[in-house]
């Protein structure tokens, strides 16, 4: 080999090795590039996993605002709906109670219409009867009147007995005659078990003209569904006590003038025949 | 509105005003009064009705045999009938109702009873 030969491998390594270099050079050039860029991506990454949290955060918070107004609308809708149901209860009741006020005075109307629709003693009688059986609802009952002459209240009507098992009783006399006396309506505390008794009553009912009293309405027995009265039946006896007593006495006024009138007629006709 | 005619069969003028005033709160009805079973019967065959109210005791005809006949009647073989009697748990009641009334009010009626039962039968509104 050449010395020649020999310079020119040496120069041809040398280049050899340059060009490593610099490839090692760029390489490491490279690698510090890719770093930087790695290093960037991790920052921005880090940047956005910390917005993308705050992100997350703001959601949560508002998420649970809404919840708590959902909740407080869902509250105030069913207290609302609380109070809509109160109300219709209110109605309810206050239906129920018109409804209960309105059968009252559609009874009391009749009555009243009933007992003075006619003239006639007996019918009366029958109205008075039918009263007390249909609308206040007994079942065994006497009418008594007052017999001024023997000052005794005498059974003039009954349902359910005879008249002549009702006896006679004396102002003033017993329980009967004592509310003939002072006017006073008469109810029984306690109806259960009660048995028929002329004087002790389950109801007197006096009936007057003012503070005059003409006759009672005497109740032995109600109708098996009806255990104790109501509102109404008190309204009924009320009515019956002044409107019967009135109805009773002009359907006598008026019967006692047609007699007389048709005597007086007799008389005329036989004086100018 | 649709109307319908009730009959109400019933001795006592006082209950039949009574019925016939509780009726008068639902429109649409035309109401006919009888005092006796055979008066009813006449009117039953002069118009058709639409329901009978009938009470049980009765002279003339009682509202048993007012029931028995309108039930053999083609005609009224599906109108409602409704008995109003006295006892609340008579044989009356079970008597009418094997007869073919649809159903019962009770002695002393409320007006509110009347209107339940008309209401339901005639398939009418509350
Ligand atoms: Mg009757």
């Amino acid at each position: 080999m050449s010395e020649q030969d020999d310079d020119k491998s040496a120069s041809r390594r040398a280049e050899e090795f340059l060009q490593v270099f610099k490839r090692g050079a760029d390489f490491t050039q490279d690698l510090l590039k890719e770093n930087e860029r790695l290093r960037f991506s991790l920052l921005q990454l880090e940047g956005q996993l910390k917005s993308g949290s705050n992100a997350d955060n703001e959601e949560t918070i508002r998420m649970r605002k809404r919840i708590e107004e959902l909740e407080q609308q869902k509250e105030e809708i069913l207290g609302r709906a609380r109070r809509v149901e109160e109300e219709n209860a209110d109605f309810a009741n206050r239906y129920v109670e018109i409804e209960n006020e309105n059968n009252m005075l559609a009874n009391l109307y009749i009555a009243s219409y009933q007992l003075h629709s006619t003239l006639d003693f007996r019918e009366v009688l029958q109205v008075i009867t039918e009263i007390i059986i249909n609308l206040i609802g007994a079942e065994e009952f006497a009418i008594m009147l007052l017999d001024e002459k023997t000052n005794k209240l005498q059974a003039v009507m009954t349902e359910g007995l005879e008249i002549s098992e009702v006896p006679a009783i004396a102002i003033g006399d017993g329980l009967v005659g004592q509310m003939a006396k002072t006017g006073e309506n008469y109810f029984i505390d306690q109806m259960d078990n009660y048995e028929r008794d002329f004087h002790h009553p389950l109801v007197v009912i006096p009936l007057k003209i003012k503070e005059r009293v003409i006759g009672v309405i005497v109740i032995y027995k109600l109708l098996v569904q009806k255990p104790k009265f109501a509102e109404v039946d008190y309204e009924l006896f009320t009515l019956l006590a002044g409107h019967a007593a009135t109805a009773i006495f002009s359907s006598k006024l008026y019967s006692e003038s047609e007699r007389k009138l048709s005597t007086i007629q007799g008389f005329i006709d036989l004086l100018t025949k | 509105m649709s109307n319908y005619n009730v009959l109400i069969v019933e001795d006592s003028p006082t209950m039949r005003q009574l019925i016939v005033f509780a009726l008068k709160r639902i429109r649409g009805l035309t109401i006919v009064e009888a005092g006796d079973g055979v008066d009813g019967l006449k009117k039953l065959s002069a118009t058709k009705f639409d329901m009978i109210l009938t009470d049980i005791n009765m002279p003339i005809m009682d509202g048993l045999k007012l029931v028995s006949l309108v039930r053999s009647d083609p005609n009224y073989a599906a109108v409602p009938i409704v008995i109003i009697t006295t006892e609340g748990a008579s044989e009356d009641k079970e008597r009418a109702i094997a007869l073919g009334a649809n159903a019962y009010i009770t002695k002393p009626i409320q007006t509110t009873q009347i209107l339940d039962v008309t209401r339901r039968l005639l398939n009418l509104p509350a």
